[in-house]
């Protein structure tokens, strides 16, 4: 077995046990209501389980990191699945650097699961390790990437720790802005999900859609043929001005709209409604069988737990996150600049994003030290600003292209 | 001034919050305690809290609030967001030479919507006037809020007051009182806590009934560094638009060319230039590249010089070797504060072409070679014993202007045309021919030379990017004092917590910045440790 091999193995057995611990930390909270049961203890020995799991799982993907490293000779941080799973790395080690601050369980509840859907997400990438092209041939490279990633680790925790305050807090009795703004969350969390299910499950059915563009391309081999775009998922949008020459499962929709641009801008919006129709369906099933808010089914659990502590908590990962998140993002990456383009900062799409996470969390600390922002509003916070990581993370690198988008999906 | 008197008979400064001899809240109502005085603090007087009138006044207190420095924030924030929506004119991917072609490829590639980006200059937004007066404002901003809360701290940091009024450790957010225990007096009690807050680290503060213990106070002063810290890195940002703190040139070298850098002294040679693919037995698992390859290295080899003449107009250059080496990606050549970047290459360009001038009547027999160098012609070149070739005319990247002219479209030779003339001294003869894409016209219908096309000479040119920025060092100065100021207030925090004895009771109150887990925690543990049976109590739970 080459050592690339026992990586790749090594990220599926910590992929595992994410998943076992995400399942016994949801025991651990949702089970101390069970009869006969001293709620206390009950939430003690599950959460123990669960938070050992998460640590073994956490020493799997050390291991993945490391055996990755020496196999491809450079840090695992250099294209799109790379990143992703280095992101949950950090996201795991985040959590449970958190855990020894306040020895609090039960936020893994939520931590790991996210902890899943990112892990999940880098797999849809292609894996294989692929040598550095010059301009990532650079220690800034492993030093950059590496502790930008670790910031925005810490900041999903404090992410992970505001939609807790927000599910324990926010009260269910009746419908308000914030019941239905708090469903929105969780829906686009399911949206993620269904993204990777549907993503996955078509994959390995692999049934193509294949288009032709009218657009000419040159390949690789030196030859002047139509521009070719292939989709993994059925087709619900065409691009515009195309011909199928591959059938699918279904024949589409609607073309999309010519404004557009980019070969593959109708597979990325193809792709995009079926994560939310997914999304949507999985959140229509789950609020039938609670037949309630999602919000209101969680709540009961996280019963008894101080939202003090869990704003608190929130809080801090947020404050130790944004100075790492500055010397990495920020800081380095201009140093990075400097060195590779001999300009340390140049409004590509990706710099500008990462100054906007920046602005916005520093925003969020004045809010919070001089105008008093704690509780639900900070929580509120915490939110966006993931959803501000993400946009970065994500958006940026498959949507809006420029010098730093990985290639890939 | 303008004086208030508090009830202990302390007269103090306009604005103050806490009377600054004993502590108790000036005007406010004790019974309310969410309007309990912000700490930060001790209530000591700001200047935009005590000056309210003239319009300096009034400029001042905008940029000093915190409101306003958030707004600024929030609106640089999302006017950056919106310049991504579609690029910004230097990373368009196509060529637009004209004002024109920019403001048509915003509407043609993205319909209404880049019309309108285009037409509110977004396309620009970053060097736009109103972005760059925001980073302004923001910097005013910070220079005056600095300024306006920096004494006030410094008096509130250095005068710890010790003996608080009650009403003070009743409105901390960390309150206990208890009875004192008959068994212990009061210096015993006093003397427990401090040597269990000493163990943790406090600094102590101490009367016969009053402790106050001090920690992490320097922690404080952390958002003012780092606000100095975001100050110098502005003034950094601001001074590369002054004229010579800041040059970027692009030049492109043929391999054994040398060229002069515009706007410096300095001249660079390109030695030779090369791009390295991975080789298959380089990657670690079998990739499938569909035919292409993975680049490896894009490097020069050059050689900067330095014109000793650059000062005197007209004269000679005069070249002296100041460096030489590789420059490669993310490596590039330094000398002083000037950096050459390998940044963009064209392989195998044509650089000269060749031929052999034949005698057409003498059997076609080679007279000799004659090359044409389409970057630097010599305008007449000995081809052999009384042969020349002169060069009547060249248009490196020929077509045919709208008068039916030839001109040329640009200084690469894309499409070279030459006009040549051939002179045999020795038998007198004079021919002129023409040589366009492959091909030779002669201007006689049966002449006696003609010429042999051989295999050009291809070149590969590489695309060096000169830079220099002087306001780098100011720049990643600010940033250091920056994350130095950051870790100073968020790896540290401020705790005070105070420890007194009034009319029989036990008072404990304790108050942080940040961390109030902690400093629960720590008070936890003294409370512990000296066996007081108070319960602390949580004022947010209420
Ligand atoms: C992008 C610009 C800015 C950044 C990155 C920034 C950053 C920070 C940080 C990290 C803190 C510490 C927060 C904490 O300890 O929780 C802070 C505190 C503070 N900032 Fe800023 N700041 C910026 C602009 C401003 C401006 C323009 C003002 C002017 C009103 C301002 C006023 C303050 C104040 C009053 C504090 C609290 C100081 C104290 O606790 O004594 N900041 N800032």
């Amino acid at each position: 077995m080459q050592l690339y091999q026992i990586s790749d193995l090594l990220l599926d057995i910590a992929f595992f046990l994410y998943v076992l611990s995400s399942v016994v930390f949801i025991v651990a909270m949702t089970g101390k209501n069970w009869a006969g049961r001293d709620p206390k203890q009950h939430e003690m020995r599950f959460g123990r389980i669960a938070y050992w799991m998460a640590v073994v799982g956490f020493v799997a993907q050390t291991g993945y990191v490391i055996t990755r490293w020496v196999a491809g000779g450079h840090s695992p941080t250099s294209n799109m699945f790379e990143f992703m799973a280095f992101f949950d790395y950090c996201i795991i080690l985040a959590y449970l650097i958190i855990y020894r601050i306040y020895k609090m369980t039960v936020i893994g509840a939520f931590v790991l699961p996210l902890g899943v859907i990112m892990l999940a997400y880098s797999y849809v990438f292609p894996k294989e390790i692929t040598p550095l092209i010059p301009s990532l041939q650079s220690y800034w490279l492993h030093i950059h990437v590496t502790t930008a990633a670790l910031g925005e680790g810490i900041l999903a925790v404090g992410f992970a720790a505001g939609l807790m305050y927000l599910i324990l807090t926010i009260p269910q009795k009746v419908a308000t802005k914030s019941t239905r703004w708090l469903e929105v969350v969780l829906a686009v969390v399911l949206m993620l999900v269904g993204f990777i299910l549907m993503e996955s499950t078509f994959a390995r059915m692999d049934q193509r859609t294949v288009f032709e563009l009218t657009e000419q391309v040159t390949t690789p081999t030196g030859q002047v043929a139509p521009a070719k775009v292939e989709y993994t998922m059925p087709a619900i949008v065409a691009p515009a001005n195309a011909k199928l020459i591959q059938e699918g499962p279904m024949s589409p929709w609607f073309t999309a709209p010519e404004w557009m641009e980019g070969k593959d801008a109708a597979r990325k919006l193809n792709t995009m409604i079926w994560s939310v129709l997914s999304g949507l369906v999985l959140y229509g099933v789950l609020r039938l069988i609670f037949r309630k808010r999602l919000a209101a089914a969680i709540q009961p659990s996280l019963e008894g737990i101080d939202p003090e502590l869990v704003d608190e908590i929130s809080y801090r990962a947020i404050s130790i996150g944004y100075p790492v998140f500055t010397l990495g993002a920020l800081i380095f990456a201009m140093i990075w600049a400097h060195e590779a383009w001999g300009r340390f900062w140049g409004w590509d799409p990706k710099e500008v994003w990462a100054l906007i996470v920046w602005l916005f969390y520093s925003a969020y600390l004045h809010l919070r030290l001089s105008r008093g922002w704690i509780g639900a509003k900070s929580a509120w916070m915490s939110v966006i600003g993931f959803v501000i990581i993400l946009i970065t993370l994500v958006v940026v690198n498959l949507v809006i292209a420029g010098l730093h988008s990985y290639a890939g999906v | 001034m303008d004086q208030r008197k508090c009830e202990c008979g302390h007269t103090n400064p306009v604005g103050t919050l806490l009377c600054e001899s004993c502590g108790k809240p000036l005007e406010v109502d004790l019974t309310d305690k969410a309007a309990f005085p912000d700490m930060r603090y001790e209530g000591m007087a700001r200047r935009s809290q005590t000056y309210t009138t003239t319009i300096v006044d009034r400029i001042w207190n905008t940029f000093s609030s915190v409101k306003v420095a958030i707004w600024i924030i929030v609106v640089i924030l999302v006017a950056s967001g919106v310049g991504t929506i579609f690029p910004q004119q230097q990373y368009i991917p196509v060529p637009v030479p004209t004002e024109l072609d920019v403001e048509r490829f915003y509407t043609d590639t993205y319909g209404v919507l880049g019309t309108i980006f285009y037409q509110l200059g977004f396309h620009n937004m970053y060097s736009s006037w109103w972005f760059v007066l925001l980073l302004v404002l923001l910097g005013a901003s910070l220079i005056i809020c600095s300024l306006d809360r920096v004494i006030p701290l410094y008096k509130a940091l250095s005068k710890p007051r010790l003996n608080q009024h009650k009403s003070f450790l009743k409105g901390q957010k960390l309150y206990a009182e208890a009875k004192q225990p008959e068994d212990r007096s009061a210096e015993e009690i006093l003397a427990q806590s401090a040597e269990a807050l000493k163990k943790k680290g406090y600094y102590l503060f101490q009367t016969d009934r009053a402790l106050l213990a001090e920690k992490g106070r320097f922690s404080r002063w952390g958002p003012y560094v780092n606000h100095i810290g975001l100050i110098l890195f502005l003034i950094g940002v601001l001074m590369r638009s002054l004229p010579g703190f800041h040059l970027d040139e692009y030049v492109w070298v043929r391999e054994g060319e040398t060229v002069p850098i515009p706007e410096t002294p300095y001249y660079v040679k390109n030695l030779s230039f090369k791009v390295e693919y991975y080789s298959e037995d380089e990657m670690v698992e079998k990739l499938d590249l569909k035919g292409g390859a993975i680049a490896k290295n894009y490097q020069t080899d050059a050689i900067l010089y330095l014109n000793r003449n650059a000062d005197t107009p007209g004269a000679k250059p005069d070249l002296v070797e100041v460096q030489s080496g590789p420059i490669i990606v993310n490596h590039p050549m330094k000398h002083e504060d000037i950096y050459l970047y390998q940044s963009g290459y064209q392989e195998m360009k044509l650089g000269a072409l060749n031929f052999t001038l034949i005698d057409l009547k003498n059997g076609d027999k080679e007279v000799g070679a004659i090359k044409l160098d389409l970057y630097n012609p010599s305008e007449e070149m000995q081809v052999a014993e009384g042969m020349k070739v002169r060069i009547l005319d060249y248009f490196p990247d020929f077509a045919m202007g709208k008068d039916g002219k030839p001109i040329t479209q640009t200084n690469l030779p894309k499409n070279p045309m030459f006009a040549l003339e051939i002179i045999d001294e020795r038998d007198a003869i004079n021919e002129k021919l023409v040589y366009l894409q492959g091909s030779i016209l002669t201007q006689k219908d049966n002449p006696r030379y003609g010429l042999k096309i051989e295999m050009p000479d291809l070149v590969d040119i590489s695309g060096l990017n000169v830079r220099t920025d002087k306001a780098l060092p100011l720049i990643f100065f600010g940033s250091f004092v920056f994350m130095v100021g950051v870790s100073m207030g968020f790896f540290w925090q401020h705790r005070r917590i105070w420890v007194q004895l009034q009319e029989g009771n036990v008072l404990i109150a304790g108050h942080t910045n940040k961390n109030w887990f902690g400093l629960r925690k720590e008070v936890q543990g003294m409370v512990e440790q000296t066996n007081l049976s108070v319960t602390l109590e949580d004022k947010t739970k209420a």
